[in-house]
């Protein structure tokens, strides 16, 4: 049993911390943070260079740029990020030690020297193959070489989680009931991870071998197949997290309790069995993969886990709402709404991320998984569309939400500049939910994702895409500088904080409660015309009716275009 | 709360909300109408991917392009000297892609089938026939057969969708359609 000098107690929210995972949790969340302001800086770039009128870059040093954002956006933010989500829901909600801390410095250590190794590759010119870097077409050792060991260091973070689950059980630190519904999602998220880190592995240790000859061939369809199973998985991982992220938040600010626990961790459990099952989505267009493993793969069996994520999305507002009318707040169908806490960047955060990522990046995700749908979409910028509304408006915001209440009681200091706080998620929301929606809708008028110039100024043959396709993408350029400013705003506040925030020492309370009372489970009296939550009941049935309307529509779409058999 | 271990030692022995179960039943029925919605266009759809692929090589691949070029060949345009190929309705037609260009220019004529072979000689390509917007991810080694009818007349630009090196937003293709 480690000592009671291992932990120090926040005075503000009673969190019980040991120290190794405290440092270890402030290291990952500072890295995943660095890897945004790098890779937000490049998505900038993007921006500017896609939009025509602009068209900032050169096109060898745009190729190169766009591999850099996507990989260090999508992997390495994200993972270091969540990485600290693991050791928190872990040890800190769990009130346990972490296991075996040296090995979780190992793991750091080895997703530092993996993301750096991958990043000079690139930044060296030779490996601008995008994040997919689908073969033939070969990077340089290195890139591969520094993913492999990122990965095998987030394995390692993995295994830390779940040796701390078995500590914190055998010595009972979290009395002898079940684990919170947060470390559920957590837990969840962490089996997603081990199962893409095993996929990473299968597909880029030989590709790695391959890129310095000792193996001769690697099959470009079995290649797209299970670098698939990887990097949507990843992404698979992000959904878990940001989700168990949502809980955790709707705790932190309204004391909420989910409506019934089963009903959440029966949704995670459906991400566990079917979320992976989403690397079909990219081979929908394949030669050599047939009709039947598409549809049963691509709705993860049938919309099993697209279930899951709208009970998610019922059930994380629901707790709100029925918080807020357990406060008081029981008037009509949205006075719990309106009296919400949207001065508050944790709280405005998490709910512009909740319409975002449903709103945005779920329905026009389902439409694009679509067996047939996925003809008039794939590869066009519908789909970088679809996954800025998810990775970004989704995962990133929760994150960023979070972070503005877990700094202060992490480092323990003010944050810095707080007056601007309860703007930096309308700017960062407003412009990702811009950003994608004009994305996607450049998209559905044919524009390539991964193109330099769609005007083909250099080209012997042309082809001239309508007015509107340019409007769309100088919109998104705009969309990208406003989601920057919120962006950049975040990052200059967090590490402002931590460099220079007023410190609050170890005893200093802070005025306001950092986590609000639970409030009682008993909803009876609550709601109007028997139903308790009803405010969330009418926004997820406009949810539902967005949703058939947007995906019939596009059933109407493809019927217009060329037969084809 | 959801942070803290369950309230109720016995959670799942807790009954679920109405809301709940009201928004689970709404939602299972979406997912299965989703899911039927794929098999059904199958049957009754007309814009389906077939099935039918084969494996192949750069070399067997471009042997088969140029039989077609040497028999349909009807002109040539641009400086390249593009073949432009116009096989007869219900042929067999081949597209390569390649660094950077779709090759040959195909006529076809509007409202006939035709069984289009699509493959790559070196990276992944992807095919993205504007302004339809039907897009297709080509592998090589691979070789997709689709049988297509275009239903409009007008010219087609084959753009390539899927990032292949310095000169992948040069790679241009056309088809026409009489």
């Amino acid at each position: 049993m480690a000592t009671t000098a291992e932990y120090r107690t926040c005075p503000d929210t009673g969190l019980v911390f040991h120290r190794p995972a405290e440092t270890l949790m402030k290291l990952n969340a500072v890295a995943g943070i660095v890897f945004l302001l790098v890779g937000g800086v490049l998505g900038l770039l993007m921006g500017l260079t896609r939009w025509p009128a602009v068209h900032l870059l050169k096109a060898d040093d745009f190729y190169m740029l766009l591999t850099a954002h996507g990989i260090d956006v999508l992997i390495f933010w994200i993972i270091f990020f969540e990485i600290a989500v693991l050791y928190f829901t872990s040890s800190v909600l769990l009130k346990c030690r972490l296991a075996t801390p040296r090995w979780a410095w190992l793991g750091f250590i080895l997703m530092v020297i993996g993301a750096v190794t991958t990043n000079v590759a690139i930044f060296q010119g030779k490996s601008s193959v995008m994040m997919t870097s689908y073969v033939p077409m070969a990077a340089e050792p290195a890139f591969y070489l520094g993913l492999i060991l990122f990965a095998v260091g987030a394995l390692i973070g993995c295994f830390v989680f779940l040796g701390t689950l078995v500590i914190a059980r055998a010595e009972r630190t979290y009395g002898d009931g079940s684990i919170p519904l947060v470390t559920f999602g957590a837990l969840t998220a962490c089996i997603i991870a081990i199962f893409t880190i095993a996929s990473g592995a299968i597909i880029l240790i030989p590709t790695f071998l391959w890129s310095i000859g000792y193996v001769s061939y690697i099959d470009p369809l079995m290649y797209r197949i299970i670098w698939w199973a990887m990097g949507h998985s990843s992404q698979q991982i992000n959904v878990a997290a940001h989700i168990a992220v949502w809980y955790a938040v709707a705790a932190i600010v309204f004391g909420a309790k989910p409506l019934s626990e089963k009903v959440s961790r029966m949704a995670f459990l459906l991400y566990i069995l079917f979320l992976q099952l989403a690397a079909a989505h990219h081979l929908l267009t394949d030669a050599g993969v047939s009709s039947e493993w598409k549809i049963f793969n691509t709705s993860y069996a049938m919309y099993l886990a697209v279930m899951a994520s709208m009970i998610h999305g019922l059930t994380v507002p629901g707790s709100m709402e029925a918080a807020q009318r357990s406060r008081g707040f029981n008037k009509g169908l949205f006075e719990w709404l309106r009296k919400a806490p949207w001065g508050n960047p944790t709280f405005a955060g998490v709910f512009l991320s909740i319409l975002i990522f449903g709103f945005l990046g779920g329905i026009s995700g389902v439409t694009m998984g679509v067996e047939q749908i996925n003809l008039i979409m794939h590869n066009t910028l519908y789909v970088p569309g679809h996954f800025h509304a998810t990775v970004v408006g989704g995962t990133t915001l929760a994150f960023m939400a979070l972070t503005y209440w877990l700094v202060p009681v992490l480092f323990r200091r003010d944050i810095i500049l707080n007056g601007l706080s309860k703007f930096q998620p309308y700017l960062f929301g407003l412009g990702t939910a811009g950003l994608s929606l004009f994305m996607m809708g450049a998209g559905t008028l044919g524009v390539p994702r991964r193109h330099w110039d769609i005007s083909f100024a250099d080209a012997l043959l042309k082809h001239a895409y309508p007015e509107t396709a340019y409007l769309m993408l100088a919109l998104a350029g705009l969309a990208a500088i406003l989601a920057t400013l919120g962006g950049g705003l975040f990052i200059l506040q967090i590490v402002g904080t931590v460099l220079f925030g007023r410190r609050k020492g170890e005893q200093e309370k802070s005025p306001a409660p950092i986590i609000a009372p639970q409030v009682s489970g008993n909803l009876r009296g609550l709601g109007v015309g028997g139903v308790a939550v009803p405010g969330t009941l009418v926004m997820a049935l406009v949810f539902l009716t967005t949703f058939i309307l947007y995906y019939f529509v596009n059933w109407k779409y493809l019927s217009e275009v060329w037969p084809l058999k | 709360m959801a942070i803290t271990s369950p309230s109720e030692k016995l959670w799942w022995k807790e009954p679920i909300e109405r809301v709940e179960l009201l928004w689970v039943a709404l939602a299972l029925t979406w997912a299965i109408v989703m899911f039927l919605m794929m098999p059904y266009w199958h049957v009754y759809g007309k814009q389906n991917l077939s099935n039918e692929a084969y494996r192949t090589t750069p070399e067997a691949f471009g042997k088969k392009v140029e039989a077609m070029v040497a028999q349909y060949t009807v002109r040539k345009e641009t400086a390249r000297e593009y073949p432009v190929v116009a096989p007869p309705a219900g042929s067999d037609v081949y597209l390569l892609g390649r660094l950077w260009e779709w090759y040959p220019i195909l006529e076809f004529e509007k409202g006939k089938t035709y069984r289009l072979h699509i493959s790559s000689m070196d990276w992944q390509h992807g095919f993205s026939l504007q302004p339809e917007n039907i897009n297709l991810q080509i592998v090589p080694g691979y070789e997709t057969v689709i049988t297509i009818t275009p239903d409009k007349t007008g010219k087609f630009s084959v753009v390539c969708n899927e990032y292949c090196g310095i000169g992948h937003h040069n790679m241009v293709g056309k088809i026409y359609v009489k």
